[in-house]
């Protein structure tokens, strides 16, 4: 309904964004992608492949940062010039926010115990 | 009827539920009940309401969701006022030996409805109400990105405001400061329905405030009429875009927080609980993530309204409009990495408290910059003192005093001193009065004119002002006096009788406030009477700046017959010096987005929802919901959703208006 209500107005408009359709190989080469990626952590549990239990986890999450993008750039369609750059834009906003709140959060919650007296009991507790 | 067919039905809901017992509250009722009766059946005898529910109720108009989010936004004013006048009454008489006259529980319900009231329901539908009427104008645009979504929105905050006040007179309000920390508003120590209504009463308004949002940075990265590209944007418009980012990013914050405390209470976890690996300090840290962005949100669209009031009423070009939109941004981002500044003294070491120390006084650098900015456009130019003017000359004085002592607050050392006392009070009223609260009262002289076509009394204005402005000084000067002295906050009796000559003069002070607020709705009151003395036929009053004074006043339902083309920053200011002609032929029919009732529908539905979950009425609340859902189904069943307005229609309209312009020259 918006936009039809704006048509008068998006014409005129000096960009020419218009959203970024993919094809279909690039939705196989995602589809493929994502599955290999998906496979490797699984077979990397499953097999036990990996000495200790923290490098897996960890080799996990480095396959999940990986799928992220996979997924942002092939069936999201985010590039740098869909939208005159605002879906990037918003993008690297989002990621920025989320750091900072995930990292602050864990760097303030770790440190709330700097200036409380020290209380032997809950030594044990994790 | 046996007690378990009762609670079936009504849930926690008892007779004993209703604050009978407390006179205050009975008579409050009484009088509210009263008027609103008188006031109902005026609407009925004079048969406003089918006009009310086409024209205003289901108007997806984004000036008319406007002007109705700043009525809501007064209305509530006075709401959260009155408990202001209560809480300053309270500590004025409560001294040797005297309890005053609230008891504590119905003290710790005023002080946080006050808090949660003025944010939620007084700064934000204020806030909001004025980017939604003026950024589409400012920017030439029919209309926002998303109309109906617009409707909702509004609604979706009226819901959340009628639950807070359904909480004055069913049951009772959170007894925990406008933040619900826990463990205090877990359901061990808030076992009662108090937290209950805050939590579904911001949950549903919160919808309201995200879903606009979202509406509003669309509309402003999309429909910018041709020309206006991003560095030609009105400066209101710029703080507007920011705000709305800010909010986009931070409410699904307090949303996370406010459902996990949900779930504490509703169905026993343990987020932040004392024990079970719980951590109260997590909800402390949380909702500040989301409670710091929330003051810029308030704050920034001041700022912009400040910015168009200066250029406007000094007759200069803004100085320095990139640093300026810089700033703005700079705000926004440096907004995110001070939350801890909030809770200095929870427990953290020197590195954490001195980073967010540090970043708190950086933010102070680019407020510097604007409150330069705005000093070096009145420089040299021919200053014209009418009431928006005043406003802002006022939000100069005061916000620069408000900063400093923020400056002040955000030195760890000190705060470890302050925090919590009647200092930090005074200091974000400070701010947030001097700042938001004279800017809403700036944009709604300014703009008001645009709104209705008459320009708002000046001699009750200018009471209004002087009596707000030195009541705020009396009121809040001796709260900075007494937090030095180490008095903390909302505390409801007294020992030492030598602080008591400071709460009387902060009690006056108040009153002169009242005066204040009386004074304006006397303003609104004589300005209507006077309307056709005050008449503006012109679409430009002031002599202004930006787009939205390009068009009539008020504007017509599509703003601007042709899309305007822009070529500077001051788009009109540059129309009018180079001549522009008003086109007055070739009008072609206009296409809108028509009225719907969905809004208020799914609003009601959500609010009814909010009230079944707050009383345990699994009945009302899963009803509720399912209708919910349908009706927001069949709602993409509506394919009614746009007309033209036909070119006779808009012919007529511009003739109108040509008749008029030619008269008044």
């Amino acid at each position: 309904m918006s936009t039809d209500t704006h048509a008068a107005h998006a014409g005129d408009h000096h960009h020419e964004d218009g959203h970024a359709h993919g094809t279909f190989s690039t939705y196989m080469l995602g589809f493929v992608l994502s599955v290999v990626l998906t496979a490797i952590p699984f077979w990397l549990v499953m097999s036990g492949a990996l000495p200790s239990k923290q490098i897996t986890a960890l080799v996990i999450m480095a396959f999940a940062v990986v799928q992220i993008v996979v997924h942002m750039v092939y069936f999201l369609h985010m590039n740098t010039t869909s939208e005159n750059g605002w879906t990037m834009m918003a993008l690297i906003f989002t990621i920025v926010m989320v750091v900072i709140a995930l990292s602050g959060s864990l760097w303030v919650m770790s440190h709330l115990n700097s200036n409380m007296m020290p209380m032997h009991e809950m030594t044990g507790m994790k | 009827m046996s007690p378990d067919f009762l609670k079936l039905i009504f849930g926690r809901l008892t007779i004993e539920s209703l604050p009978l017992h407390e006179p205050i509250v009975v008579g409050t009722f009484a009088v509210v009940a009263t008027g609103g009766l008188v006031m109902l059946a005026g609407l009925t005898y004079l048969r406003l309401w089918g006009y009310l529910w086409r024209e205003w109720f289901t108007s997806v108009d984004h000036k008319r969701i406007g002007i109705m989010y700043m009525i809501l936004g007064i209305v509530m004013l006075l709401r959260g006022f009155a408990d202001a006048l209560m809480m300053r009454l309270q500590q004025a008489l409560a001294f040797g030996g005297s309890e005053g006259y609230l008891n504590a529980h119905h003290y710790d319900q005023i002080f946080t409805a006050h808090g949660v009231i003025m944010i939620f329901f007084v700064a934000m539908p204020l806030v909001t109400g004025l980017m939604n009427y003026v950024v589409p104008l400012q920017i030439g645009a029919r209309d926002v990105s998303f109309p109906f979504l617009n409707n909702f929105s509004f609604w979706m905050t009226v819901g959340g405001a009628v639950l807070v006040m359904a909480s004055l007179f069913i049951g009772e309000f959170a007894r925990t400061g406008w933040l619900a920390y826990p463990p205090l508003s877990n359901i061990g120590y808030s076992p009662d329905v108090g937290v209950d209504y805050y939590i579904w009463g911001l949950q549903v308004a919160g919808v309201g405030t995200t879903l606009s949002g979202i509406n509003l940075i669309c509309t402003i990265v999309k429909l910018r009429c041709p020309g206006m590209t991003m560095m030609k944007m009105p400066v209101f418009t710029w703080t507007s875009l920011c705000t709305n980012v800010l909010i986009v990013a931070s409410f699904p914050v307090l949303t996370v927080v406010l459902a996990l405390l949900t779930l504490d209470r509703y169905v026993g976890t343990n987020f932040f609980t004392n024990d079970f690996g719980g951590s109260p300090m997590m909800y402390v840290n949380l909702i500040w993530i989301w409670g710091h962005p929330e003051v810029y949100i308030l704050v920034l669209p001041a700022f912009g309204i400040f910015s168009e009031v200066t250029s406007t009423f000094s007759g200069k070009r803004l100085f320095g409009y990139t640093s300026m939109v810089y700033a703005t941004v700079v705000i926004t981002i440096l907004s995110y990495l001070v939350w801890l500044h909030h809770f200095f003294t929870m427990g953290s070491g020197a590195s954490v408290n001195s980073f967010f120390g540090i970043t708190t006084m950086i933010i102070s650098i680019p407020t510097g910059a604007k409150m330069f900015n705005w000093l070096f456009t009145m420089y040299r130019g021919r200053i014209r003192y009418e009431l928006p003017m005043l406003w802002t000359i006022a939000f100069m004085l005061t916000f620069v005093l408000g900063g400093m002592t923020g400056v002040l607050l955000a030195v760890p050392p000190a705060d470890f001193v302050l925090h919590n006392s009647l200092f930090l009070i005074a200091h974000f009223h400070n701010v947030i009065i001097g700042g938001v609260v004279f800017g809403a009262f700036a944009g709604i002289n300014y703009w008001f004119p645009k709104a209705f076509g008459f320009k708002l009394d000046p001699f009750w204005g200018k009471l209004s002002f002087w009596f707000w402005v030195t009541g705020f000084y009396l009121a809040f000067m001796p709260l900075y006096v007494l937090g030095l002295m180490g008095v903390t906050r909302r505390l409801r009796v007294f020992d030492d009788p030598s602080l008591q000559i400071w709460f009387i003069i902060a009690g006056i002070g108040a009153f002169l406030v009242f005066l204040g607020i009386l004074s304006m709705l006397m303003q609104f009151a004589v300005s209507f009477l006077k309307r056709e003395q005050l008449k503006d036929v012109t679409g430009d009053p002031w002599d202004a700046r930006t787009l939205e004074w390009a068009t009539s006043s008020p504007p017509p339902d599509y703003n601007f017959a042709f899309t305007p083309v822009v070529h500077d920053n001051d788009a009109w200011w540059d129309m009018k010096r180079r001549g522009y002609q008003r086109p007055l032929t070739g009008f072609k029919p206009i296409h809108m987005p028509s009225s719907t009732g969905t809004g208020i529908i799914l609003a009601g539905l959500a609010t009814a929802m909010g009230f079944g979950l707050i009383w345990y009425i699994w009945w009302l609340a899963a009803l509720s919901f399912a209708g919910l859902l349908v009706v927001g189904i069949g709602h993409t069943f509506n394919y009614h959703r746009d007309f033209d307005i036909p070119a006779d229609d808009v012919i007529r309209a511009e003739d109108a208006r040509t008749k008029l312009l030619a008269g008044a020259k």
